[in-house]
Formats: structure tokens, C-alpha cells, sequence
């Protein structure tokens, strides 16, 4: 049996009428993640009116209304998991703290790497779907040569979201199938349609799913309970204050922010969570070549320990980004990374992946 | 595939001869009770013969019977009625920590506008100790409400002797009845409520349809106003099919009872006992309590619940973890959590609840394929290591 993850959009929809098309035994599962009633420690407590308005308000994704009437449409089993501890835990938590850090999270591949193809793989074992199908544009492919499982971008390239995986194991991988993977958002959308299923117009969803309407600034001073008293200094390269900031997890690596004295503007270039400061610079200055990488995973390769000499490889460091080359070794326990050419912006926080190709070699979260 | 139903405290299955009768009267008898005219005498005529079945199963007086559109509001109705005519008198209530939702959000709502409640804890079978509701009250208490069966282990509670306790007390007693009704023999008499809570799709009837047992003298504020229908006391023109509906099912509960529970019952201890001999490490949750003949709330070590029910549903078996409400939310029952278990033990609880029209080849479904779910279940779980 295999398990489809279903969010109620039109991507993962599609993946369980292909399943079913092709004669697999499928069971529809959505996650609950995030109860949108709670109240957050720095929310202003709430009078009985915003409470009431509160519990007007779903308990869960209200996307997972339009998961059900796909599976009723389609006629398969289907149930709604409660995963908000896990999710929590292991995206809600660390994208706050990442903020906090002076970091940029991406908590839609926390939830990838630590919610769906992990705890969701394992309840789904539990009621005895050894296989999870999602709606990523992605395919995974089992190289005889290597003896590894393979990730690689979905052919539609503008669509593909193997950047997102990187953190997919070897287990994982081979529990995984991806049935949306040979398939551009036209063809998708085609096959929805013919299906006659109820969202296939159903537009994309762009938020983060647990910050809704909200700010991420907001969402993390509400989530962290701490008010709007972390406004520090804004200083220039030399060091001299320039201006003053409201809250370091308020800025990007990258960001503009104002003009400077020679009227050229001037942007985030980098954050200091220990001094509480933001340091802005020109464009000129936010090229970088190099960077460090933390929690690397692997995926074509056995590890970059055993590799003679650099990794040479294409790397992705956004999501909406043209793959550079660059060489990947380790050092001093370190993975490191070095560009052919300087970059603009490398976050911290953001994932770097690392490509042969369409082919997913690999991948980590920039350090420095 | 095969489908058996084990959830029928959840609700049941609408018998034939309810829904024949409810047809008449969407067809035919579609008069508004409270007309003049031929149309509308036939339909009230209608709604007093139901009246009539719903009072003799728990013997009461005809005119003691108010119709709701369920168990919640007449938990509501019973609660805030009393809540709101005895406020002069006091702001005081008594419950126990096992209630149904319907009580307990109610009770706690209460509490948000000023009236104090003591939450009466119970034994680690599920049954409140009726002496320490006597020890509760206090001079400004208006209302005890206790359940006469719980709806998620179906412990029964002492309710003829609290009855007593509110008697000499003169305040006034409600019990929510929704699960007892059907299952027990009910006296509302004998056990000297107040106030009696019923529903009709527990026992086989419509959902939409419930009904309050209200003394007669007792004292009590309406949830709804506006043209006086049910002696004033529940404005709204009267759901008419759903109430001749629940009217059958209670003649039918009523006339069949004896017999349906003790076969129920029957069939609930072959099920204990099948379990308890091949699934290892499991217990009933308030064996040794007087429990409702048709439930049975087991704790399966090394499980989930949401695992266990879900495979059981993929293979046609429904049943329930904690109660129906609750499922969806991790918050563990409170039930559970009352009866002294642990989040985890909770989560791994399962209720089983049968019915009248549940079969022996139902009961042996659920013993052939419950094992097997348990075994991989507990196969993944890194705590389970065989012995």
C-alpha cells in the first residue's frame, strides 16, 4: 500500500489520482501541523470577543477540507494525522530560533527532512503503507552502478523542487515515490481536470503555512514572546552607527535598506546576533565566494570524506537561483565551499545544493 | 470489504422500522405542530405518541419530557436553566472530572461568568465516590450534574445514591443519561434526578433529536425563547421527523432491552476475553467497575491508537480512541487522564461499543484481525522488544 501526503492542493491531488490510475492500493494522509485558535505567549491577551473570533477559525490547515473532498472524490481511504508536536518541534521551534540567530530559515525543508519523510514515513508504516508518495516535481531513481538511490530535479524545470530534499536519505529515498516527477504544471493541471477533481484550479500557496497573515518578524516576536523591544544599531563597514534597527530577525542578508552618504544604496551584509547590530554596505561588498556549511547530507555520494580531492559541482544557494560551479572539500572537519566566480548574498540559514546536472549530489545549511 | 461497526457510543445505526416511521411524516404528516387545522393536530398527535415512548423508557410523567435537537442542548438547557433561575440563591455546582464535553465546556463556561465549580474526582475505575459529592456541597450549591454512564470506559455511576444526597439537600440533580439510556434499565424515580439527559442516535434513532426529563416543579430558565412551544419551556417549531423517529427507537429500546443487552453483553466479554488471551500486555480500563454492557475501553501497551484505529478502518473496523470529539486533537482524554493514565497509556486506549444490532461474526472479525495490526504496530515501535 502507499500512502499519498495530501495537502489539498492540486500538485499532490494529481499524485494520488496517478497512483490510483495505475492500479496501486493508496491511502490518503494530511497532516495536521498547526492549530491556527492557539494563542501565541506574545500575542496581547485576548478579549471574549477576539476570543470568540478566535474559535471561528479552523483548528487546522483549512486546506485539508479540500483534502478530503478530493479523497471522497476519488474514493480512497483517507484520515488526517496530528503531527503539531513533531512539527513544533522540528520546524516551527528552530525557524523562530533560526530569526533569532540572525539567520534566513527555510522551514518548508524542515518539514520535508523531519515531518514528512520522517515522522509522516513512520505513521504511515504503522498502518501498513511501506511507500509515501508526494506532489514534488522531483523523481528519485536507483543507480545500479553507485548502488544509491538518486534525486533529481523534476523535468519541468521551473517547477522542480529537488532543492527542497536535499535532506533525503538513503532509507527514505527508497520509500519514496514521486509521481508528478516527469510531469510540467500544465500536464498536471490537465490531468486534475480530466479527473474531474474539485481544486484543479485551486491557486498555489505561497505562505509559509504556520506564519498566515502575519508578518515572519511578527510571527517570531508573538512565537518567542518578546515584544518589540530588540531594536539595536544599524553600523556601516567601519563600524560607525548609522541608524538604528528593529530587531535583527527583521532583516535578510541582502536586503536593501536605506542610502548612504555617497548616495549609493546600501544593504544587509551581515547580522550580529551577539552585538544585536545589522551591518549594511554597498552592493559591491555582498559578493562573497566562500562559505562554510553545517549538517550536510549526501545523497549520490557516499560522503565527501572519502572523496580524492574537491567535489566539483554545481551549487544552489536559493531557491529561485541559477546553480554556479564551484568545489566542495572538507577541512578541518568543515565542509566548505568555494564559487569559481563571487556570489551576491549568501545567507545564512538558507540551504546550499549541490547539483551534477539534474542530479542531487548533496546538500547542507550555510554557516558563514 | 467486510464492515464491522464497534463505535456505537459514537452513534448507531438507524433501525428500518425508525426510518419507516419517520418517512410518514416527511411525505405525508408534514403539519406544524402547533397549527390548528387537520395538518397540524395530526402531526402534534404524532409528537405526543413519541412523547409518550421516550417517557416510559426512563418512567416518566409525559409532561416531563421537553424535545431538544440533542444531548448537548439538554446538558446545555439542564445546566444553564438551573444555573441562571437559582442564581439567587447561589453559584455553586458540583461535576465530576469525567463528564461528556457537553457538560464539562459548559460547567467551565460557567465558571468564566462567575459560578464556582467543584470538579469531583473519580477511582482509578471511573466511578465517583458518592460521599465525597456530599462533601462538596456547600449552602450556596444550586446544581450537582453527574453522568449516569460514561461515554468513553462506560463506567456507571452511583446515581441513586447521590440522587439521595441532593434529596436531603433539596438541590437540584442532573445526569447526563445519553449513554445510559438504551443500554440500563433507567428509573428516573428511583434514581431522584432532577434533570435526565437523552439522545436519540445513541439508540438507534435519528441524530437532531434529544430530549431533557424535567421534573415537574422544577425551576428552570429556556435556552430558547419565542413561541412557547414544549409547555414554554423550548421555543421552536418542533423537528417532527426527527422526533417520531426517536420515539420509535425508544419504544423499540424499551420493548427489547433485557434481551438486546444481555446478548450485548455476551458478546462484549467474548471480545474481552479473546483479546486479553491473544494480545499480551493489555488491560480494560474500569474492569472492575459496574460497567455498560456494550463498551470496552482497552489499553494496548506499545501502540498508538491512532495506528490501531486506522488499520482497523483500512480493514472495514470502526471503532473510536477516547471519544469521538476529541479525536483529531492530541490532548489525551480526560477521561483517561482522570482514571490515573499517562498521556501515552491514553493514547494507546481503543474503545470498542456494541449495539443491539451488532453480530457474534462482527465480534469474531474484530478478534481474527485485531492481533495482527497489534503485532506490526508494535514491530515498529522501539520500545516493544519480544519477549
Amino acid at each position: 500500500m502507499i500512502a499519498v501526503a495530501m495537502s489539498g492542493g492540486v500538485d499532490s491531488s494529481t499524485a494520488a489520482v496517478l497512483l490510483k490510475e495505475q492500479g496501486y492500493d493508496i491511502v490518503g494522509l494530511s497532516m495536521q501541523l498547526w492549530n491556527q485558535r492557539r494563542r501565541l505567549p506574545g500575542e496581547e491577551s485576548a478579549s471574549e470577543e477576539q476570543e470568540l473570533k478566535r474559535s471561528g477559525r479552523c483548528c487546522s490547515i483549512d486546506d485539508i477540507w479540500d483534502a478530503r473532498r478530493v479523497a471522497a472524490h476519488l474514493d480512497i481511504p483517507y484520515y488526517v494525522l496530528n503531527l503539531e508536536d513533531e512539527f513544533e518541534k522540528t520546524v516551527v521551534s528552530p525557524f523562530v530560533k533560526s530569526y533569532l540567530a540572525g539567520e534566513t530559515p527555510s522551514p518548508c525543508i524542515l518539514c520535508n527532512n523531519y515531518v514528512k519523510f520522517h515522522h509522516l514515513v513512520e505513521r504511515a508504516a504503522q498502518i501498513g503503507a511501506d511507500t509515501v508518495a508526494t506532489g514534488h516535481y522531483a523523481r528519485v531513481r536507483y543507480d545500479e552502478t553507485r548502488g544509491r538511490w538518486l534525486l533529481l530535479r523534476g523535468k519541468d524545470g521551473r517547477k522542480d523542487q529537488s532543492y527542497f530534499l536535499f535532506g533525503l536519505t538513503q532509507e527514505q529515498l527508497s520509500k519514496t515515490v514521486f509521481p508528478l516527477g516527469e510531469l510540467s504544471k500544465p500536464e498536471v493541471r490537465e490531468i486534475a481536470r480530466g479527473a474531474g477533481l474539485p481544486t484543479f484550479d485551486k491557486p498555489e500557496s505561497q505562505e509559509i503555512c504556520f506564519v498566515q497573515s502575519r508578518s515572519y518578524g511578527d510571527f517570531v516576536e508573538q512565537y518567542a514572546g518578546i515584544g518589540h523591544d530588540k531594536s539595536g544599531s544599524i553600523v556601516n563597514t567601519q563600524g560607525d552607527v548609522v541608524g538604528e534597527h528593529s530587531g535583527i530577525h527583521r532583516y535578510t542578508v541582502g536586503q536593501r535598506k536605506g542610502i548612504g552618504a555617497a548616495g549609493k544604496p546600501q544593504y544587509v551584509m551581515q547580522i550580529e546576533p551577539q552585538l544585536n547590530q545589522i551591518v549594511i554596505g554597498e552592493d559591491a561588498r555582498l559578493h562573497r565566494k566562500r562559505f562554510a556549511l553545517r549538517d550536510a547530507n549526501w545523497i549520490a555520494i557516499e560522503d565527501i570524506a572519502e572523496m580524492d580531492g574537491p567535489l566539483r559541482c554545481d551549487v544552489q544557494i536559493r531557491n529561485r537561483f541559477e546553480p554556479r560551479p564551484a568545489a566542495v572539500w572538507m577541512e578541518n572537519g568543515e565542509v566548505l565551499v568555494e564559487f569559481d566566480a563571487p556570489q551576491r548574498a549568501i545567507t545564512p540559514g538558507q540551504a546550499a545544493v549541490f547539483y551534477w546536472d539534474d542530479v542531487v549530489v548533496g546538500g547542507g545549511w550555510i554557516k558563514s | 470489504m467486510r464492515r464491522v461497526y464497534l463505535d456505537s457510543n459514537a452513534t448507531t445505526p438507524v433501525r428500518p422500522e425508525v426510518v419507516a416511521a419517520m418517512m410518514s411524516v416527511l411525505t405525508e404528516h408534514f403539519g406544524n405542530p402547533s397549527s390548528i387545522h387537520w395538518f397540524g393536530q395530526h402531526a402534534k398527535s404524532m409528537i405526543d405518541d413519541a412523547r409518550q415512548h421516550v417517557a416510559r423508557l426512563i418512567n416518566a410523567e409525559v409532561s416531563e419530557i421537553v424535545f431538544t435537537s440533542g444531548g448537548t442542548e439538554a446538558d446545555n438547557f439542564a445546566i444553564r436553566g438551573i444555573a441562571e433561575s437559582q442564581k439567587a440563591k447561589g453559584r455553586h455546582i458540583i461535576t465530576s472530572k469525567i463528564e461528556h464535553h457537553a457538560v464539562l465546556h459548559t460547567c467551565q463556561d460557567l465558571e468564566k461568568q462567575g459560578y464556582e465549580v467543584t470538579w469531583i474526582p473519580v477511582s482509578r475505575d471511573g466511578v465517583v465516590d458518592a460521599s465525597s459529592v456530599r462533601r462538596a456541597l456547600r449552602p450556596d450549591t444550586i446544581l450537582i450534574t453527574i453522568m449516569h454512564a460514561n461515554n468513553e470506559i462506560g463506567t456507571v455511576q452511583p446515581i441513586e445514591e447521590i440522587g439521595r444526597i441532593a434529596e436531603e439537600a433539596d438541590v437540584y440533580f442532573h445526569s447526563d443519561g445519553v449513554q445510559s439510556t438504551g443500554k440500563i434499565q433507567v428509573d428516573v424515580r428511583k434514581l431522584k434526578v432532577d434533570l435526565y439527559s437523552i439522545s436519540s442516535h445513541k439508540i438507534h434513532g435519528p441524530k437532531g433529536a434529544g430530549a431533557l426529563f424535567v421534573r415537574k416543579g422544577t425551576i428552570l430558565k429556556p435556552l430558547l425563547t419565542g413561541g412557547g412551544h414544549e409547555r414554554n419551556r423550548r421555543s421552536g417549531t418542533e423537528n417532527v421527523a426527527g422526533i417520531i423517529g426517536f420515539g420509535q427507537a425508544a419504544k423499540m429500546a424499551r420493548e427489547s432491552l433485557t434481551s438486546d443487552m444481555a446478548r450485548v453483553a455476551e458478546l462484549r466479554d467474548l471480545l474481552e476475553t479473546a483479546l486479553k488471551s491473544r494480545i499480551e500486555f493489555i488491560q480494560v480500563n474500569g474492569e472492575n467497575a459496574p460497567r455498560l454492557p456494550n463498551t470496552t475501553n482497552i489499553m494496548v501497551d506499545y501502540a498508538e491508537g491512532e495506528g490501531l484505529v486506522i488499520s482497523l478502518d483500512l480493514k472495514g473496523v470502526a471503532v473510536s480512541t477516547g471519544s469521538a470529539c476529541s479525536s483529531g486533537s492530541m490532548e489525551p482524554s480526560h477521561v483517561l487522564t482522570a482514571i490515573g493514565k499517562t498521556p501515552d497509556e491514553a493514547h494507546g486506549s481503543l474503545r470498542l461499543s456494541l449495539s443491539a444490532l451488532t453480530t457474534r461474526e462482527d465480534v469474531e472479525y474484530v478478534i481474527e484481525v485485531l492481533p495482527g495490526i497489534v503485532e506490526r504496530l508494535r514491530d515498529l515501535s522501539p520500545y516493544y522488544k519480544k519477549v
